[in-house]
């Protein structure tokens, strides 16, 4: 781990071979993963890696060179050939030159280093992964899975004064437990390990698969359904890439002609919030403009969107303009020169009014005849201006009746409008972060879904 | 560099090691952008470091640095051991792999232009050209245009004595338009869809992908797309063209082949295969014309799954994986082949980088060209009635690899033997074994492509990894189709 006096000493070994405007990015750190299958640990890796990213800019030109080496050539050769990139270019009038120091959104961003996650050792990873096993093993299960645990840190310098700088540690423990036509899966994240409980999380995903033994077919078609938040992350994932203001501007986002308009359901309020307490991540973006915290989403309304430098002086000149309340830069966007623009990567879902909030025990028992499902899997966007999503779900689907959990159900493939399912919302849980495969972790509740739809089948 | 094997070697071996290997790797990376008339995205990368994977008390451990220096690696494979001796606290059985003869080779990808070697100008100036072609199609609201650029050099050591030295150069470009309107957003890709066309060469391939030759055309076909009926819902005789079919190929054989997969190590994630060992040579995978290999070897061809030895040390070969419709192979490694009954990997075990451990990865595979001569034109005349489909737009299949659905950016019916009206938001799903039998006609050698997958995910922490899928236009009949939009 290097801590920002050392990244300062890079930036001034960089700084000395550039007569423009530069900026470095520099991140890194140890990151170690212990994997298991078939009940015992196959796969245990460690890495440590410093990357350093250098960003040039004249005349309107930028470009980027990234080297992982830090002696002074190598560093010398990044430069050179940030600064090749840049010279051929022709003038980009909407290039932002480099931005000054700004004050912190926030005087006091939650802690998200600790030295208990930073402390594991692979030992300490074993331990855990035996008591998984050993949860395995008591209900006749096999496992699979990993625990991994990390420390690291990003920082961003420049020639007109920024300098902000991140550290984090992260703990992740994922578990598949696997019977003879049946599974369970469970996976949970904290950048602090004491928040994991691996025999807990074990004995969840075994009773899935227990329960989900000899699933049997159920016909394809709409149904009320139970999405776990593991669920809903994966799903919702899709859309927060259109809330990004570039992606507005160059007409790809389902929210074009839909700003301001009411396109979910009264209980759908969402905000990108890096300074939540159950939220990770940097609370700065890829230019070092301190993130803020924005209202994406009131009572169903679409509200704002999140803006980088760049979109917010394109967007003086657009019709975002007269349609947003605001379109100053709002910390999110991504190392230039890219693409893509800017993003919201904290989303955190409000919960229903205090008291309203419905566990999912709960929303199975008020559930007269639908699906509870506990992940989705290789979701993909069919069409992009409904989101019409596709997926199948995985380790443990099961069919709900009379208001209990009757067994297991052969896994389904769904082509679902995510429009249409954030209109369809009949219940919600307190939001959690939960942790999937196809998305950025969140802040999401579980959720009961009516007429959620499921177009075939597949055999297991 | 052998220095720096050396000193990882000898200290995993004095610490315990029963088996080390030592990948040192630099990986130099390109990547130019443009959308809508600016540079998007210009950017270089290096990255160097070392890997060191060991068995120590019957268990694999693996640790890696980019810090070159002696004593950073001599630590660094003190901490592989450490961690393989944790690893067998929790070990169900013994690893065993198979034996391989140490190669002692040096290796470069066939290559005319080292694509390093050419200007950013030159560069950026065809990339402006298609820019310019795109946005002259009126109702285009996005344009985007790339070439990327790699040289992946590694030198491989083992405690055998393999001394291994490879360098492989990788070029990618194409381009992707986009057009809004009402409510409707339509994209088509040049020559394929996420990023183009990837191969195992020199910047010679940029020539033969004539982007500026086909940019009018294709933005056009965008644009006609909202103007295009809905692609009709039911059973129909399908046409895939040949890149599409290359990423059926991957979903539907080069996955679920993956013996690793097959043994349950992915089962947490990328997920699990119905090939269990029991169907080799014991399944119909698909009619008599669908014949599959993996194949590594350079008269392959340039795919991103070529190379002269895997990330253990093992020579590139070409396995049969389907043979005239039966199952007759998986991707196996030195730790894994002998679950089979193989004595030898078949070598498909690789890595993203220095940082990551070697996982068994699709190769090249690929299906082969039908025997009788058979153009696209004779393929569409000789289908009454149909639906041609082109370019990948979604892409996805169950965990065990027998549900997929695909999506595609453009189609044509088929009438009488002749192309007819276009086709938006086409899609079709089906069951893989059942799809692959239902195979009927596939065009020859010369309708046939290499194609690479440059975005092949895989493995916890995840790594991605190019591979290859060589495929012809190939007919399907009565396939399922159009259930994604019509939504039963």
């Amino acid at each position: 781990m290097l801590d920002q006096s050392r990244i300062e000493a890079i930036f001034e070994r960089v700084k000395k071979h550039v007569a423009n405007e530069v900026e470095v990015l520099v991140s890194g750190g140890r990151f170690a993963l212990t994997r298991f299958a078939n009940n015992g640990i196959h796969q245990n890796v460690a890495e440590e890696n410093v990357i350093v990213s250098i960003r040039t800019a004249i005349d309107g030109k930028t470009a980027r060179a990234t080297t992982n080496r830090l002696d002074d050539d190598s560093l010398r050769r990044a430069v050179d050939a940030a600064q090749q990139l840049t010279l051929m270019q022709h003038p980009d009038p909407d290039l932002q030159p480099m931005l000054g120091k700004l004050p912190p959104a926030v005087p006091d961003p939650p802690r998200r280093h600790f030295d208990a996650t930073a402390a594991v050792t692979p030992e300490d990873r074993a331990a855990g992964v035996a008591q998984i096993v050993d949860v395995a093993k008591k209900n006749n299960l096999v496992t699979a899975g990993i625990f991994s645990t990390g420390e690291s840190f990003e920082a961003i310098v420049n020639s007109k004064g920024v300098s902000a700088y991140h550290a984090a540690t992260s703990a992740e423990i994922s578990i598949t437990m696997l019977a003879g036509n049946s599974s369970g899966w469970q996976k949970a994240n904290s950048p602090d390990v004491r928040n994991l409980d691996a025999a807990h999380l074990a004995n969840v995903a075994a009773q899935k698969a227990r329960l989900s033994t000899d699933p049997q077919e159920l016909a394809p078609g709409k149904y009320t359904v139970i999405l776990e938040p593991a669920a809903v992350l994966d799903l919702v994932g899709f859309m927060f890439w259109d809330f990004g203001a570039q992606a507005v501007l160059d007409e790809r986002s389902f929210l074009n002609k839909r700003l301001g308009a009411k396109l979910f359901g009264d209980s759908i309020t969402i905000h990108d919030d890096a300074y939540h307490p159950l939220q990770s991540g940097a609370q700065f973006d890829g230019e070092g403009v301190p993130r803020r915290r924005v209202p994406l989403v009131e009572n169903g309304v679409v509200k704002n969107l999140v803006f980088s430098r760049r979109s917010s002086a394109l967007a003086q000149h657009s019709e975002l303009k007269d349609q947003l309340p605001s379109t100053s830069p709002t910390g999110h966007g991504f190392p230039l020169p890219n693409e893509m623009g800017d993003a919201p990567m904290n989303i955190v879902f409000s919960g229903p009014p205090a008291g309203q909030a419905k566990t999912v025990d709960q929303m199975v028992a008020s559930t007269e005849r639908g699906v509870l499902v506990t992940r989705l899997w290789y979701i993909r966007e069919v069409e992009p201006y409904e989101k019409i999503l596709t997926g199948m779900t995985r380790d443990g689907t099961f069919l709900v009746e009379d208001g209990k959990v009757k067994h297991g159900i052969l896994n389904f493939r769904f082509n679902q409008s995510l429009v249409e399912m954030l209109n369809n919302v009949l219940a919600m849980g307190t939001p959690v972060r939960a942790s999937g495969e196809e998305a950025f972790d969140m802040v999401v509740p579980a959720m009961t879904v009516r007429d959620f739809n499921f177009t075939e089948v597949t055999k297991f | 560099m052998k220095d720096i094997g050396a000193w990882a070697l000898n200290t995993a071996t004095q610490r315990g090691a029963t088996y080390c290997d030592v990948r040192i790797v630099n990986d130099r990376q390109r990547a130019l952008m443009t959308k809508n008339g600016t540079v998007a995205h210009a950017s270089d990368s290096e990255s160097l470091g070392v890997g060191v994977r060991v068995i120590a008390n019957g268990a694999w451990g693996f640790a890696s640095t980019d810090d070159l220096r002696r004593e950073a690696v001599e630590r660094t494979a003190a901490q592989a051991v450490s961690i393989a001796q944790a690893s067998a606290r929790v070990k169900e059985q013994e690893l065993r792999l198979a034996p391989e003869k140490p190669a002692v080779a040096d290796w470069t990808t066939l290559h005319q232009i080292d694509p390093f070697t050419t200007s950013l100008e030159q560069n950026l100036d065809l990339l402006m050209q298609v820019d310019s072609e795109l946005r002259q199609v009126e109702g285009i609201t996005l344009a985007e245009a790339n070439v990327n650029f790699r040289c992946y050099e590694q030198w491989f050591y083992s405690s055998d004595g393999a001394d291994i030295h490879q360098k492989r150069f990788v070029t990618g470009a194409g381009f992707d338009v986009y057009s809004f309107a009402g409510t409707e957003i339509q994209k088509r890709s040049y020559p394929n869809s996420f990023g183009g066309q990837y191969q195992n060469k020199g910047y010679e391939l940029i020539g033969e992908l004539d982007l500026v030759g086909n940019a009018r055309r294709v933005a056009e076909q965008a644009v006609a797309l909202h103007q295009a009926d809905q692609c009709p819902q039911g059973r129909f005789n399908l046409v895939l063209d040949s890149s599409q079919l290359g990423l059926q190929i991957h979903e539907s054989i080069g996955h679920p082949i993956e013996l690793d997969r097959v043994l349950g190590m992915e089962a947490n994630f990328a997920g699990t295969s119905f090939l269990t060992t029991e169907k080799l040579r014991n399944l119909r995978y698909g009619s008599d014309l669908v014949n599959v290999v993996a194949d590594a070897t350079e008269a392959h061809g340039p795919g991103l799954g070529t190379f002269a030895y895997d990330d253990e040390g093992v020579a590139a070969q070409c396995t049969p994986i389907i043979t005239r419709g039966d199952f007759t192979g998986y991707l196996t490694s030195r730790e894994t082949a002998h679950t089979i009954g193989e004595s030898r990997s078949n070598g498909t075990m690789r890595a993203e980088g220095w940082n990551r451990i070697p996982i068994i990865r699709m190769t090249n595979i690929s299906i082969l060209p039908g025997e009788k001569p058979l153009t696209f034109d004779e393929l569409i005349a000789s289908t009454d009635d149909g639906i041609y489909m082109q370019t990948n737009r979604s892409w996805s299949i169950d965990d065990k690899r027998y549900n997929f659905q695909f999506g595609c950016e453009i189609a044509w019916e088929i009438k009488g033997g002749k192309l007819g009206r276009m086709l938006k938001n086409p899609s079709y799903s089906g069951i893989t074994t059942e799809f692959w039998n239902a195979m009927d006609a596939i065009c020859s050698r010369d309708q046939w492509t290499l194609w690479g997958t440059p975005n092949c995910g895989k493995a916890q922490p995840m790594q991605t990894m190019g591979t290859g899928h060589g495929a012809s236009p190939a007919r399907f009949r009565n396939v399922k189709i159009g259930s994604a939009f019509k939504g039963n």
